[in-house]
């Protein structure tokens, strides 16, 4: 098999240029004024210089990962945020416009409620799903899929995930059990058996549920896009867009659930490090289309298991770095920067990881030492965090600045550094959110 | 033999710990000693987390050998009584917060290491967590939350406990992923878990070993 995204191409620098451009003139914005459009441009330049690590930039920017504290903000529940597009619309907007953060999260992550009913969604509860009006959604960790399962998953992925996984996480797609194999249907005479399965009640039925569901999903972005096009037009930037994972983590989280993937790294170690060979090129090829069509540069990703206290380090280095890494080089060829969200810490991990080439991705800390980030990985790539959920939540305005003087003063060290949070903003208070970043526009400018 | 079972749990070898435990009690030996050995390896895998050469997926492989050693053995077992539980521990995520799987792994370990350990689930009120307390009577109450909403939800119930004249009789240990020492003072707990492990630990500081 053709060894890929084991290093950084030639086309890797042009293309990097080129979603650099895209991302800092934007055709599908329209400004409200010039000082917008200079706004907006002043702020990608700021990301730019912070990631290239090729120029001191003119100050740090500062952006808290919004999480839902916008819908607390706005004072409207998790039930009205997920059913009524318009005011989780309007919940952004406020919260955009009363804090003026350097960068727009998207409400994307708070998904269309009725969309996930249609479908009878299992994999999460959500509010109006399960759990009471005023929750948050929350994951329901499970083995989706059985340890006898992985010769089926390596076999053929997109039809394990089509015929198996998604019959058993969303309630109403049972019938898409019988959806055929795709690739013996193509000579003559087995088009008909290809065809039957469309002509079954059941299976008619599930399609029309999907349908209906993407009717739900265009209604919510319709709002969605309109609030990002506003807050965009007034001068702030997407800190991301698109999404992907660490193939370790899909597996991990939602094939087979934290357990039974440890659990498989002693019983079926081979099989699982094919697995994440299999699902790493639909990693890579999801996070630079999405990236890609909503002109940008950073897809998130999230990272889970490989944290500091799920595996050692010969196990992180066994099972979960070589398709990150694939999967980081793979998107910096394709012109990305991977923005890679590194929940819990990986204080043990930093020599492993700094093995990337110079300004191609954004690492970003939820509980990582900042000062030895900055000394080992952030030598050559930008880092960001981390002011804890912690003292947002229950310390003081003083509380808060006193964390990011730190952590300008240490990590924000000669540029490449982004001011965030360790994780979603939900349950600050907002006094300690303004602080956060108004203290670090002024006290984050470079000299 | 015993020793080469003690020798296979220590190092992972999960089909060959099995066939050793099989052949022992085919053999007449005391189930009991089997089950000593077993924790005696235990102890090692802990040794050897506590020297930052095992982590978590040593720690559950060993509890899960462990697990499937004691389903065998234990109907064999004439007096059941004679290994006693070494504490009792009550475990719950807080109000509002529905993740397990983090609450599932202590609960397991703990089993694994000799602690009498009632779960009571997910999204448990205060007066839920009291309720227990008074039935169950643990010696340790471990409060689960992996998000912020658990702060204040923690907090509730620390005062819960407090307002029905039982914070006394338990100590309270919190636990989850943004879980920190602020938090422990904030929610007035007597200790933040920073991983699976160390709870395991400040709870045998706590109550004592097996």
């Amino acid at each position: 098999m053709k060894e890929r995204w084991i290093h950084v191409s030639e086309a890797a620098a042009q293309n990097q240029e080129k979603q650099f451009e895209a991302w800092l003139c934007p055709s599908s914005i329209s400004f409200t004024t010039p000082e917008a459009k200079a706004c907006y441009q002043e702020r990608v330049t700021l990301y730019r210089d912070a990631i290239r690590m090729d120029k001191m930039p003119g100050r740090i920017p500062v952006c808290p990962s919004a999480g839902s504290f916008p819908i607390q903000y706005a004072g409207i529940s998790w039930y009205e945020a997920m059913h009524d597009y318009k005011k989780l619309a309007l919940a952004w907007q406020k919260y955009h416009d009363d804090f003026d953060p350097d960068g727009y999260h998207a409400p994307r992550t708070i998904p269309p409620g009725k969309a996930l009913s249609i479908l009878d969604f299992k994999l999460y509860r959500w509010a109006g799903g399960g759990l009471r009006h005023d929750q948050e959604y929350q994951f329901v960790e499970k083995e989706y899929m059985s340890d006898k399962e992985y010769q089926d998953l390596i076999d053929d992925p997109t039809g394990f995930f089509l015929n198996t996984y998604f019959p058993r996480i969303f309630g109403e797609l049972g019938p898409l059990q019988k959806m055929p194999m795709m690739p013996p249907i193509h000579e003559i005479p087995v088009i008909p058996s290809g065809l039957m399965p469309f002509g079954l009640t059941e299976v008619k039925n599930a399609f029309m549920k999907l349908s209906e569901a993407g009717d739900e999903v265009h209604q919510w972005l319709a709002e969605v896009n309109q609030v990002a096009a506003a807050v965009m037009g007034r001068g702030c930037p997407a800190f991301a867009a698109g999404f992907t994972k660490a193939p370790f983590d899909v597996i991990g989280d939602s094939l087979r659930g934290t357990r039974g993937v440890l659990m498989d790294m002693f019983r079926h170690p081979d099989e699982l490090r094919e697995a994440c060979e299999r699902i790493l090129p639909f990693m890579v090829k999801f996070g630079t289309a999405a990236c890609r069509a909503a002109g940008h540069i950073m897809p998130f990703i999230p990272l889970h298991k490989g944290a500091d206290t799920f595996m050692s380090e010969d196990q992180f280095r066994s099972f979960y770095w070589p398709t990150l890494r694939k999967l980081i080089i793979g998107l910096v060829n394709e012109g990305m920067v991977p923005q890679l969200f590194v929940e819990g810490s990986y204080n043990r991990r930093l020599e492993i990881i700094d093995d990337i080439p110079k300004g191609k991705v954004v690492w970003w800390f939820d509980a990582t030492d900042m000062d030895r980030a900055k000394k080992t990985v952030g030598r050559t790539n930008c880092i960001a965090g981390n002011v804890p959920l912690d003292i947002l939540c229950t310390g003081t305005p003083d509380d808060v600045k006193d964390c990011c003087k730190t952590l300008i003063d240490t990590a924000g060290r000669d540029g490449g550094f982004i001011m965030t949070t360790g994780a979603g903003i939900q349950g600050s208070k907002p006094e300690n959110v303004k602080a956060m970043i108004e203290f670090s526009k002024k006290y984050g400018i470079y000299r | 033999m015993p020793d080469t079972l003690k020798d296979a749990v220590i190092h992972m070898r999960e089909e060959e710990a099995m066939e050793i435990a099989v052949k022992l009690l085919d053999k007449g030996t005391d189930p009991l000693k089997i089950l000593n050995v077993c924790t005696e390896a235990m102890e090692e895998v802990g040794k050897k987390f506590e020297a930052g050469i095992y982590f978590l997926p040593e720690l559950m492989m060993a509890g899960e050998m462990l697990k499937q050693i004691s389903e065998k053995v234990k109907p064999m077992i004439k007096n059941p009584q004679d290994r006693k539980k070494s504490g009792k521990v009550l475990i719950g995520t807080v109000l509002g917060d529905i993740h397990d799987i983090g609450k599932d792994i202590v609960g397991f370990l703990l089993d694994v290491n000799g602690f009498e350990v009632r779960d009571i689930g997910i999204d448990v009120a205060p007066s839920a967590f009291v309720e227990e307390i008074r039935v169950f009577k643990p010696d340790v109450v471990g409060l689960s939350g992996l998000l912020t909403l658990a702060y204040d939800s923690m907090k509730d119930t620390v005062q819960a406990i407090t307002d029905a004249g039982l914070r006394k009789d338990v100590k309270i240990i919190i636990g989850g992923g943004q879980m920190t020492d602020k938090i422990k003072a904030y929610a007035g707990a007597d200790a933040c878990a920073k991983d699976a492990m160390d709870g395991i630990n400040i709870i045998k500081e706590w109550i004592g070993k097996v």
